[in-house]
This record gives structure tokens, sequence and C-alpha cells, in this order.
């Protein structure tokens, strides 16, 4: 037994000293990336990769906060988390040409909101957020948010709505047209007023579940992301995903360059491998989400390419990103939803 | 009192009795049954299949649950063995050592744990090593789980050991066997079945623990229970069902078999 | 009595012991269990730090929210906040009712059990704890699957044509109530056994051969006897159905908060307000000492008498 467990302890040492030219440690959602793209990655470049995962924006943020910072090269933050990382000063910046294929990057996703030309970050995946209904039992007009915050009565007590403070308040503000992050008294007190009104017409709050209560028909209209709701239709379910004329939340997942990262160009060699478009699609055939990198569809799955999730109708209006507060007007928000459910 | 059984039975007891062991199987007979589902959906149903448990194994899940198992079985057996010496110790301490000055402020710290709500231990726990700069992952957790098993290590042993009398470890006292001896040859043997229910109950309370866990676990640190948290995060899917059913199995296996040893052991002393 | 003084004065030995068999527990609760929470109280009194964690300058804003509103913009004269007081009234009430429905189920099961066979009685305890071995989580899923308005329980209701309609469980305070009652019913059951166990049915012959019935005796002696069990029972139950979160989230839809909830959102979710989370665990721990202090004056009285 010794013996076995010393050979052991010497193969992995040796197997260590083997492989591995340098290191890339990643920091990424659970289940978010094949595992045949890190052992490419780590092949081709001749690197060991580790990877951990979060499951939340705001766990992934007190992780590194806490001390972790250092440890990972590479994070993949969700938009709004991208500038409060920055604003922090958790993230790095390099510059194009330390990245060739940044080159490959759709340029509508360049200049965005959360990391205007992006110094810090490149695209990952996007998706949006807004609500499907089941065709079963509402067969009327699915175009509007009113779906949600005002719902005819076949829908009325049959709505389960994400628990996440960011994408309902963002929804419900597209709904009553009021900007993000507003400080204006009156659109405030119509907007807590207005979703104190919507509550009554909902069933559930919940962001696990999203998907299932539309399967099992527990819900028959729920707030969900557009891969999530793609996931249950394909499980069954005869929904039908809106793109509401008032607006809904587009959201994107990045994969930053960490501050202090231990392995910085392996880091920055691991994003230009992100924006290959044949690494991109792989990605987006994993995670069902949509690509921001120019000339992925010959490699993408004809059910990714073609759902009707991904591909919203000509006339659907751009999404919005959510928004990113001072302290003072969060501050109001919060205390907006916990009104909401108190 | 054989004669009259009467005094013992109420009526309607046995039937709440039966109600109470179906409630609380039903829903385990849901999560076996559904561990065997071909479909993707946890609703539907779409014949029976193996694929969860191959999944379990050799699916994209695989290596971070076998991680987590690894996790969490080191730290509930790690956990639960220093917990269980802590206060078999203490236990020894309180009820044989007589009186002394404090014994019911020790008695109320051993059993802090259980007064206090979980969530807030986790978050006093959590602001803690946050504070002191220590969030290694794996040592917080099992700094957090040996402090709270503490008490339910210590209320079987220290129930056991209240029925053992003290003229047996008197006797050998007095056949000048030294404290050690006594100790070893009589008190911790009769203490035995104390000490397994003890370790047990604490292996199982920091073998499920989530909300402590998921407070002062860190990046990259994940325990089955947190493992299966946040694969939920993603929609829940069959392959958590047929986690849990293995780990039922396990579960009840290793009650079964130490339920068995003790009975042995029984057995063998009478 | 007398027997057992004397040979307590002859010892056993561990008397001089007591000290260093005592101090890992002391260190190890003391560290990081004791002072952990009395650190968690100072935080309770600091600034907070935007997204979580603390700026170290005294501050009561923590408890100036939790007891008075100021209207949603913080400038009109303060009134008393209710918002938060009614999260409270809402879980505590959820965990008393919950804590009713495992007693009325648990009392009759554990008293079944002690009244088995010895050799059964293990057996019956065993198939008590086997549920606790699959996680918490998994059984709360489960049993939102069961209760569903599609679910099998509604299949079989109007199956058997006791009802027309689905009974609207799933996403109602019943639910909630339900999945507290599921999660905690062994700590319900176990120690009111290990009462029920001790009793000397002695007493209830002598009730019995004196005419009283059944029932009589049930509440005038067999009640008062096993009572220390059925309060440990009880707050054993209690205290971790006011912080849980797992059923009213997923059984009770999570439209409104619970206090645990409450917490969890100060540190995990968005809203990242450390000072305030700490203050919210303060005060119910201080309502749950409130409630163990009233238990320990009850069970002294109980023991004098």
């Amino acid at each position: 037994m010794q013996n076995i467990l010393t050979s052991v302890a010497l193969l992995a040492l040796t197997a260590g000293m083997a492989s591995a030219e340098g290191k890339l440690s990643i920091y990424n959602w659970f289940e978010y990336i094949p595992q045949e793209m890190l052992d490419k990655f780590a092949a081709e470049y001749d690197v060991e990769v580790t990877m951990d995962t979060f499951d939340s924006n705001e766990a992934m943020l007190a992780a590194l906060k806490a001390g972790k910072m250092g440890q990972y090269d590479v994070a993949v933050p969700t938009d709004y988390m991208v500038a409060i990382m920055a604003g922090e000063g958790l993230l790095d910046t390099f510059s194009h040409d330390e990245i060739p294929n940044f080159a490959n990057i759709d340029p509508k996703w360049i200049d965005v909101p959360f990391d205007p030309g992006r110094r810090h970050s490149i695209p990952y995946q996007w998706g949006t957020t807004s609500f499907s209904v089941n065709r079963d039992v509402y067969t009327g007009d699915i175009d509007t948010l009113a779906i949600l915050f005002n719902p005819p009565p076949e829908l009325s007590g049959k709505i389960n709505v994400l628990d996440s403070q960011g994408e309902v308040l963002a929804l419900a503000s597209l709904y009553l047209g009021i900007p993000q992050c507003s400080q204006d008294r009156e659109q405030l007190k119509a907007l807590n007023a207005m979703l104190l009104d919507a509550k009554q017409h909902w069933a559930s709050f919940g962001s696990d579940t999203a998907k299932d209560v539309l399967v099992s028909g527990d819900a028959a209209a729920g707030m969900i992301f557009n891969g999530f709701s793609a996931k249950a239709r394909a499980e069954g379910a005869n929904v039908e995903y809106a793109y509401p004329r008032e607006g809904f939340v587009a959201w994107m997942d990045n994969a930053v360059l960490l501050k202090d990262a231990p392995n910085r160009a392996n880091a920055l060699n691991f994003m230009n491998f992100l924006l290959q478009p044949e690494n991109a699609a792989a990605l987006t055939n994993y995670a069902a989400y949509t690509s921001a990198v120019i000339g992925v569809e010959p490699f993408l799955d004809d059910a990714i390419k073609n759902s009707p999730e991904n591909n919203p109708p000509a006339s659907a209006p751009q999404g919005t990103f959510v928004g990113v507060c001072d302290q003072a007007t969060q501050e109001l928000y919060d205390a907006i939803w916990t009104n909401l459910k108190k | 009192m054989a004669g009259c059984p009467d005094i013992r039975r109420y009526p309607g007891f046995a039937a709440m009795a039966a109600l109470c062991l179906t409630i609380l199987y039903v829903p385990l007979a849901v999560v076996i049954a559904y561990s065997f589902n071909a479909s993707t959906s946890l609703t539907n149903w779409g014949g029976v299949s193996l694929r969860w448990y191959a999944d379990l194994f050799t699916g994209v899940e695989a290596p971070r649950f076998r991680a987590a198992a690894w996790n969490s079985i080191t730290i509930a057996t790690l956990a639960a063995t220093a917990s269980t010496i802590i206060a078999a110790a203490a236990a020894v301490a309180m009820v044989r050592g007589g009186r002394f000055r404090g014994k019911g402020a020790t008695f109320a710290l051993i059993n802090l744990p259980l007064m206090v709500p979980e969530i807030v231990t986790a978050v006093a726990t959590l602001i803690f090593f946050s504070t002191i700069g220590l969030m290694t992952g794996y040592l917080t957790i099992l700094i957090a789980h040996i402090t709270f098993c503490i008490p339910f290590a210590y209320l079987p042993i220290a129930a056991r050991l209240e029925g053992i009398e003290e003229t047996f470890e008197q006797a050998a006292r007095d056949l000048y066997a030294t404290r050690a001896q006594a100790f070893r040859l009589i008190l911790l043997p009769l203490m035995t079945p104390g000490i397994i229910s003890g370790f047990l109950l604490a292996f199982i309370i920091s073998l499920d623990d989530f909300i402590i866990t998921n407070f002062v676990k860190g990046a990259g640190m994940e325990t089955l229970p947190t493992a299966i948290f946040g694969s939920v995060k993603q929609g829940i899917k069959p392959n958590i069902l047929a986690l849990s059913t293995v780990m039922l199995t396990v579960s009840i296996l290793f009650v079964t078999l130490s339920y068995f040893v003790n009975r042995l052991g029984q057995r063998s002393r009478a | 009595m007398a027997g057992r003084a004397a040979s307590g004065a002859a010892g056993t030995g561990y008397r001089g012991l007591t000290g260093p068999l005592l101090l890992p527990a002391w260190a190890m609760i003391g560290i990081f269990l004791l002072l952990p929470v009395l650190l968690m109280t100072v935080y309770s009194f600091l600034t907070r730090e935007f997204r979580g964690g603390v700026d170290w300058t005294f501050s009561l804003a923590a408890y100036d929210r939790f007891l008075l509103s100021r209207g949603l913009f913080g400038d009109e004269p303060p009134v008393p906040e209710w918002t938060y007081i009614t999260i409270f009234w809402r879980s505590i009430w959820q965990a008393g009712l919950a804590t009713l429905i495992c007693l009325i189920v648990g009392f009759p099961t554990a008293w079944f059990i002690a009244t088995r066979p010895l050799h059964s009685r293990a057996l019956w305890l065993f198939m008590i704890t086997v549920p606790y071995w699959v996680n918490l989580l998994i059984r709360t899923v489960s049993l939102r699957f069961l209760l569903r308005d599609q679910g099998p329980l509604n299949d079989l209701l109007i199956g058997t044509g006791l009802l027309d309609s689905p009974l609207r469980i799933i996403n109602t305070n019943l639910a909630v109530q339900l999945g507290l009652f599921y999660s905690y019913l062994p700590f319900m059951v176990l120690p009111i056994y290990a009462a029920v166990e001790r009793y000397n049915f002695a007493l209830s012959e002598a009730a019995a051969d004196l005419y009283a019935s059944r029932w009589t005796t049930l509440r005038e002696i067999v009640l008062p006897v096993v009572r220390p069990g059925i309060i440990a029972g009880c707050i054993l139950v209690f205290v971790p159905s006011l912080g849980a979160f797992l059923a009213p989230d997923l059984l009770g839809g999570a439209k409104t908060y619970m206090i645990g909830s409450l917490i969890e959102e100060q540190f995990k979710g968005s809203q990242g307000n450390w000072p305030f989370g700490a203050a919210v665990s303060v005060i119910l721990m201080t309502l749950v000492l409130i409630v163990l202090m009233v238990y320990t004056r009850a069970r002294g009285r109980a023991e004098v008498r």
C-alpha cells in the first residue's frame, strides 16, 4: 500500500514537472465551459488549466474581495459586475493588440456601457431576459411587458418572477418608460406603486426554478433567460419567449483580466482563444446562448442557430443592460425591492 | 404491567405514527423513482433509465461532484472525530467532575451552537473569518463544522455517561488501578455506544450542512450540499436525484452496519 | 442519594481534571462561536461599506433602519417602521404553526415508538432518522413536486373523487408550514421519545386503577411528566424554523422575506449591507435567547414542583 502511494505521489510529481510550461487559473460560472475546450487550450499552449466555479456574481465578488485576488487570472462576470469590479480596482487593463483575435468581436459589442472600449473584458456569451408564456393557456398578444406587470385574467396568479432585484426592477422601469438609476421622486414612487400592484398577479419569485415551473405547468408565464426558455421548450413545454416592444434586459458575461493575475500572458492567450470563431461556437453550442464573435455561424448547431429564443424578430428593440447606480440611488432601489417583498 | 397493555395504547396514535412515516418517506420515494427517469425534466416521466447514474460518474459534472464528495467526506470525518473527542472530554468533566464554579455557564456554552439559529452562526463566522483575514476554504469550513458539531456529539455521550454507575470505576480504583487505567479499561468501553452515536450524529450534521458552509467556503471550495445547490441554480436535473439516491443508499448501509455492530457488541458483552 | 453523595466524595478522580478536560470545548466554542457572535454585534454598530464589508466608524444606521421609517427618500419625519417587524412576526407565526403541527404528529409517534418492544424501538428510531440523510434541499424540492397543482397528491385526491379541482397548496403559507414541519419533524420526535421512554407506566396504571380515563391520564399524569421532552422538542423545531429559508423560498414562492432570507440577502444578495444583516441577526438571536430563558425558568419551576 505504502509503495503504491509513493509511486502515485512520484508520478503526480513528475507529471507536474513534465507538463505545464505555465499555468492558467480561471474563475467561471458553474457549467459554463465544456471540459474539452479547457483540454484543447491546455494542449495548444502547453499550460496547466485549473478552474473554480461560482453560482452568482455577488458570490464571486465577495470571494475575490475576501482575499482571492492574485489567485485567478481570468474571471467571467456579468455586465454590471464588470463595471463594479472595475470600480473597485479589481481588473487589469490590456491593449487591443495584446489579443490578436480582438478584431473578431462584433463591433456593436465593443463600446459597451459597462466597459467602454473594452479595456478589461472580452465578450463571453450574451443573452436576454424577458418572459415566456405558455401558449396552451394564453394565445393573445405577448409583445408587451404588461404580461408581467398588468397581465390578462388568464395569466393572473400564474406568473413566476425571477428572484433577482436588478432584472425585475430593470424590466419594471422599461415597462414604465423611466430610466434606470433614476433619482426622480415621481418616477420612483410610480415604480414602487406599480410593482406593489403587480405583485397580486404573481404566484412566486424563483430564479433556480424558473424553467421547472414552466415545464411542470405550475406557472403559465414566467420571467426567464432566453436560453433557459429554450430548454423549457425542449423539455416539452409549449412556451413562447417574448421580445416585448417596451424593451427587455440584455446581459453579457465577459471574460475579464484580473488585477495581479499570476499568469497574465496565459490569461491573454486564453481570451484570444475564446475569440477564435470555432471555440466561441463550441462555447455557444454548450451553453446555448449567443456568441458576440463574427464568423461563428458555420460552427453552430442548427438547433441553436435557428432557435426562436436566440433570434429576436426584426421588430424587436435593442436589449438594455442592467444599470450600475451609485450608493445613494442604489439604496432607493433596495428600499423599493424590500417594500415589494415585505 | 404486562397484564394491562391498555394504558400504553391510545386510539389513533398508531395511525399517527404510520402517517408520520408516510410523510417522511413519500418524498424520498419520489426522489428515488425520478432518479431513474430517462427524461431531462424533473417533472415529466420519460421511461426508466440509468443514464443519470452514468452521468454522475462520467458526465460533465462528475469531476466537480467527485471533488465535492471527497471534501464532504473528509471534512465530516475530521469534524466528527475532533468534535467527538472534544465532546467526550467535556462530558467526562461535566458528569464526573462533581460541582465546580461555572458549570451552568459551561453547559450553556457547550450547547450554544444549538441555541443560536444557524443563519446567525453563519453570519457571525463569516464576519469573524473575514475580519482576521482567514478565508482558506477547507480550514475555515472544518473549524466551523467542528464547533457546531460539539453539542451534537456531546448530548448522546453525556446521556450515556449519566447512566453509568461510578461504582465500577471506584472498584477499579480501590484495586489500585490508576486513573488512566480505570478510564481505559472501565469507563471508555462503557461510554463507547454513546461515543458512536455522538460521532454518527456529528457526521450527519456536518455532511448535510449547507447554510454555514455556504457562508464560509470562499472560492473554489465545494462540499456536496453546496455543489448540489450550485447545480440547482442551473435548473434541477435528475442527476441530483441520482446523487441523492446514492448518498441515501450509502448512509443506510452505514447506519445499518453500525446498528448491527452495536448489537453484536451488546450481545458479546451480555 | 446519600450513598451517591458519599461515593462522589470518594470520586472517580476527574475532579482536578475538569479544567483541562473542558479546555478544548471552551476554546473551540469560545473562539469560533462566542467571539464571532460578539464581533457580529460590534459589526451591527458600524457603518456600511457599499456592496459588502464595513467601515470601522460607529453608527446606529442599521438599527435605525430596522425601527424607524423615514419614507422612501429618507427625508420624512420618522415613524415606526413596520416592514421588518412584519417580517419577524410572519416568521414567528410560521415557525410557531410548524412547531404545533410537529407536536400534533410527533407526540403520538414518539409515544407509539416508546411503547414498542425494546428490540424494535431502535429500528423505529432508525426509520425516523433515515430520511435526514438526504440533503434538505433535495427533500424540499421533492416535497414541492408532490404538492404541485398537477402533482401526485392532487392527482390522487382528484382520482379518488375526493376533490373536483386541485388543492392549491404550493406558494401558500400552508406549504411553508408543511415544509418546515417536514424539515424538522425528527427533532420533535426524538426528545419526546426520550422522555416517554423514561416515563414510569406504573403511574398510568395507578390512574387507571382509580378509574381515570385514558385521556384524563394523558392530560393529568403523562403530559406534566414528559413536559421537558415536549418543550425541548418544540425548541429544537422552533429555533431552526425561525431562521429557515429553503422551505419559504421553494414552497412559499419567496414572495415575502422571512428572517433567514432577509439576513442572507444582506450578505449574499445584491443589497450587500453587512451592518444591517448583523443587526437583524442580533435581534433574531436576542429573541431566541428570550424564548430559551423563559424555557429554563419554566423548566426550573417544573423541577421544583
